[in-house]
């Protein structure tokens, strides 16, 4: 099934969609340009104003489901952003409009969160006023109907990202982190913005609907570099090989954000980037796609891989990010099946890693911001409600059977095995080694001895952190089954990204899931002999080299720095050297020249007129002899 | 016939120039200027006779001006030299140099 047509619409809640985007952008604007005015309230109205965006969603949503399936694609004129060039507008369709319930509606509880996480720190105010400007960028990338808007949103989430990692700037740290951040950003988005250039000579116009029109009648190698060009843009943004490095680091920012931006929406903007452009730039068997694919199983081993080496707490979960996100780029790469569950294991774990690392953060607040694991232990009695909510976190991730995790996982390597048996079962390796790391972390954390630091009381968080963390749980629990059971998902997308040409059946029973249960019970279990019944030692050992390689982020850093870092220092040494011994040399060589002349032709001066005399007499002299000599000739 | 004017005039003027060169005391470097105004004047004088026409007469009117105008403003500088250095020496006042 193809996509539909898109119709120009206007009334209803659907024809003031764009408010989704100007409440949390005002509310932004309110809290930065008010100052210190608007300390007392500025989170309650940081709150507000992202609840009142998830009630837009909800009621264009409510207004979408109204429609027959092929009218469900709405276009908004707004205004004319470049004249004759981009008129910006919003695209209502199921995909965008799912993702603005995940952003908004995740993002709101995370808003809440915060209130409580947030509660002891100075800037608090600041902190709310970035994450609306992060609402508002990350809304406007999936909502515009355009690659041109799609990229003033990935530079606003890049921006609001970049200012968030560094919230607490007073850390060193933190501001490197910042810094690593929007640097390896900037290689993707050029990657990105070359894209856009490319489709814009290509086919004269950047908004979804013409694009996508005429796609088919271009060139292939075009094509291809297009598809390839956005592909870079989706690894910067979304941490999968080679543009990695930079997530890990971005665990120096407070957990919310680590919770938002880098785990439920901002890190999979590339992944929304390969759907939407999908049946244009990445249709199945072209090359694009396959290097979506390439890229996206080469990056779920890494990070399932760097997961299993950590101690912090959060850098485990950004392991886990990467390595999950690398499982929706997988998807991605698979045409219309692989997108629905690629969007659904999105969601999915749009809700379970909130909840996750919400559950760190709720650990961290109990243990003086302790991140390291291995001075834990024994947490699930004095943290019962964030035992259970990140226990079944846990269980959602792990693909435990009807938990989220389990139907949308699944669903990607069912159809990545149909595809290829080589990815399906590295795929499903990838999700055997998640069983692992995910069992360390949870034993580590919760079961064992006590490890904690002297100083340490853990004590429970306070109802407005730890309601947030139950109701992401319950999507946890449920929601995957809901999308995948019954085609939910896939009917409800179909409209938008196009939709299998016979509903996808869900086998309960399959090798491939059999043995993916099977490797994670193994993964599981040799978790619990490690680091549940063993002592788990509170200084790190040194372990094999497999583990320096895993801790060291599969030298990722080393390998940047060696390849990129180390010859641009060389490059911009010679360009130094250059200009100090070259251009300065010329320059300073004539101006040195001059003087030295002029020095020494100063000296004629002698002030004895009568030498100046003799020189008068001998030039008249000469001009004399020169005119008789030109008065002969 | 005007041969001897010129070789005169020429003569002259060699006497000047040498003396503005050799000799040390200001006033007698001037007296050398003058007496090369004075060789100038005899050549001009000596080509407007010999042309049949009045321009180099003239033209020595004019150099008798300014050499009188000269021998003033000259005359002044010289005296108010020798009074602040007691010298006339042309070589003594050397100050204005590199």
């Amino acid at each position: 099934m193809e996509p539909v047509e898109i119709i120009q619409h206007s009334g209803g809640v659907i024809g003031v969609a764009w408010l989704m985007i100007a409440l949390p952008l005002l509310g932004a604007a309110i809290l930065l340009l008010g100052g210190r005015r608007t300390d007392r309230w500025g989170h309650l109205l940081g709150v507000v104003m992202s609840l009142a965006s998830f009630a837009v969603a909800v009621l264009a949503f409510v207004e979408l489901l109204g429609m027959s399936g092929d009218q469900r694609r709405r276009e908004i004129e707004l205004f004319q952003f470049i004249p004759g060039m981009v008129d910006m507008g919003l695209l209502i369709d199921p995909l965008s409009i799912a993702f603005a319930l995940l952003i908004t509606g995740v993002g709101s509880l995370i808003h809440i969160y915060s209130i409580g996480y947030m509660s002891h720190d100075p800037g608090r105010r600041r902190f709310f006023s970035y994450l609306n400007l992060f609402v508002a960028a990350m809304l406007l990338l999936v909502l515009a109907d355009n690659y041109v808007g799609l990229y003033i949103g990935w530079e606003g989430v890049g921006l609001a990202s970049y200012l968030l990692i560094g919230f607490w700037q007073h850390k060193p740290s933190a501001a490197t982190a910042a810094q690593k951040a929007f640097i390896v950003n900037r290689v993707g988005d050029f990657g990105l913005a070359i894209g856009v250039f490319l489709i814009w000579t290509t086919f004269g116009s950047v908004a979804y609907g013409p694009v996508f029109q005429v796609a088919g009648q271009a060139e292939q190698g075009v094509l291809t570099a297009i598809g390839l060009l956005l592909l870079l843009g989706a690894c910067g943004k979304s941490a999968q090989l080679p543009l990695q490095s930079w997530l890990l680091d971005a665990m120096e920012g407070p957990t919310p954000v680590s919770a938002l931006i880098h785990a439920a929406t901002m890190v999979t903007a590339g992944v929304y980037l390969v759907v939407r452009s999908g049946a244009a730039f990445f249709p199945v068997g072209s090359t694009a796609a396959l290097v979506v694919t390439v890229v996206g199983v080469a990056t779920l081993l890494a990070g399932a891989i760097i997961g299993t080496a950590k101690d912090d707490i959060k850098k485990g979960l950004a392991g886990s990010t990467m390595s999950q996100i690398g499982y929706m780029m997988l998807g991605a790469g698979l045409g219309p099946v692989g997108y629905v569950f690629a969007i659904g294991h999105l969601i999915t774990h749009g809700f379970f890693k909130a909840n996750l690392f919400l559950g760190a953060g709720s650990i961290m607040h109990a243990m003086n911001d302790e991140v390291d694991m291995r001075k834990y232990g024994g947490l699930r009695k004095l943290l019962p409600v964030t035992f259970v909510t990140f226990f079944i976190g846990y269980l959602a991730i792990i693909g435990f059977p009807l938990l989220s995790g389990y139907f949308t996982k699944d669903g990607i390597i069912e159809t990545a095995m149909h595809h290829s048996p080589v990815l399906g079962w590295l795929a499903v390796l990838g999700a055997g080694i998640t069983g692992f790391y995910m069992s360390r972390m949870v034993f580590m954390t919760f079961f064992g001895q006590k490890r904690w630091a002297e100083d340490a009381h853990p004590h429970e968080s306070p109802a407005v952190m730890t309601v947030p963390l139950i109701i992401l749980s319950i999507g946890s629990i449920f929601l995957g089954g809901y999308l995948v059971l019954g085609n939910t998902l896939a009917n409800w997308l179909a409209p938008a990204v196009g939709g299998p040409e016979e509903p996808i059946e869900f086998h309960f029973v399959t090798t491939p899931g059999i043995a993916t249960l099977v490797l994670v019970a193994i993964g599981a279990a040799f978790a619990w002999m490690k680091y549940g019944r063993a002592e788990v030692p509170v200084v790190a050992p040194r372990g094999s080299f497999v583990t320096t390689f895993a801790r060291r982020d599969l030298y990722g850093d080393a390998i940047n720095e060696s390849l990129l870092m180390r010859p641009g220092q060389w490059l911009t040494r010679l360009a130094v050297f250059f200009d100090n011994r070259g251009v300065d040399g010329v320059v300073n060589g004539i101006a040195a020249g001059i003087g030295g002349t002029s020095g020494r032709l100063r000296r004629i001066q002698t002030g004895f007129a009568r030498s100046y005399a003799l020189s008068i007499l001998f030039g008249a002299a000469v001009v004399a002899g020169a005119l008789l000599l030109v008065g002969n000739i | 016939m005007t041969t001897h004017y010129l070789v005169l005039s020429a003569l002259l003027f060699a006497i000047g120039a040498v003396g503005v060169l050799v000799r040390r005391n200001a006033i007698v470097v001037f007296m050398c200027v003058e007496l090369m105004l004075n060789a100038c004047n005899l050549a001009f004088v000596t080509f407007a006779r010999q042309h049949g026409n009045l321009d180099g007469q003239l033209i020595a009117f004019f150099v008798m001006v300014v050499a009188a105008a000269e021998v003033v403003v000259g005359l002044a500088i010289i005296v108010t030299i020798f009074r602040t250095r007691r010298s006339a020496s042309v070589d003594d006042a050397n100050l204005l140099k590199y």
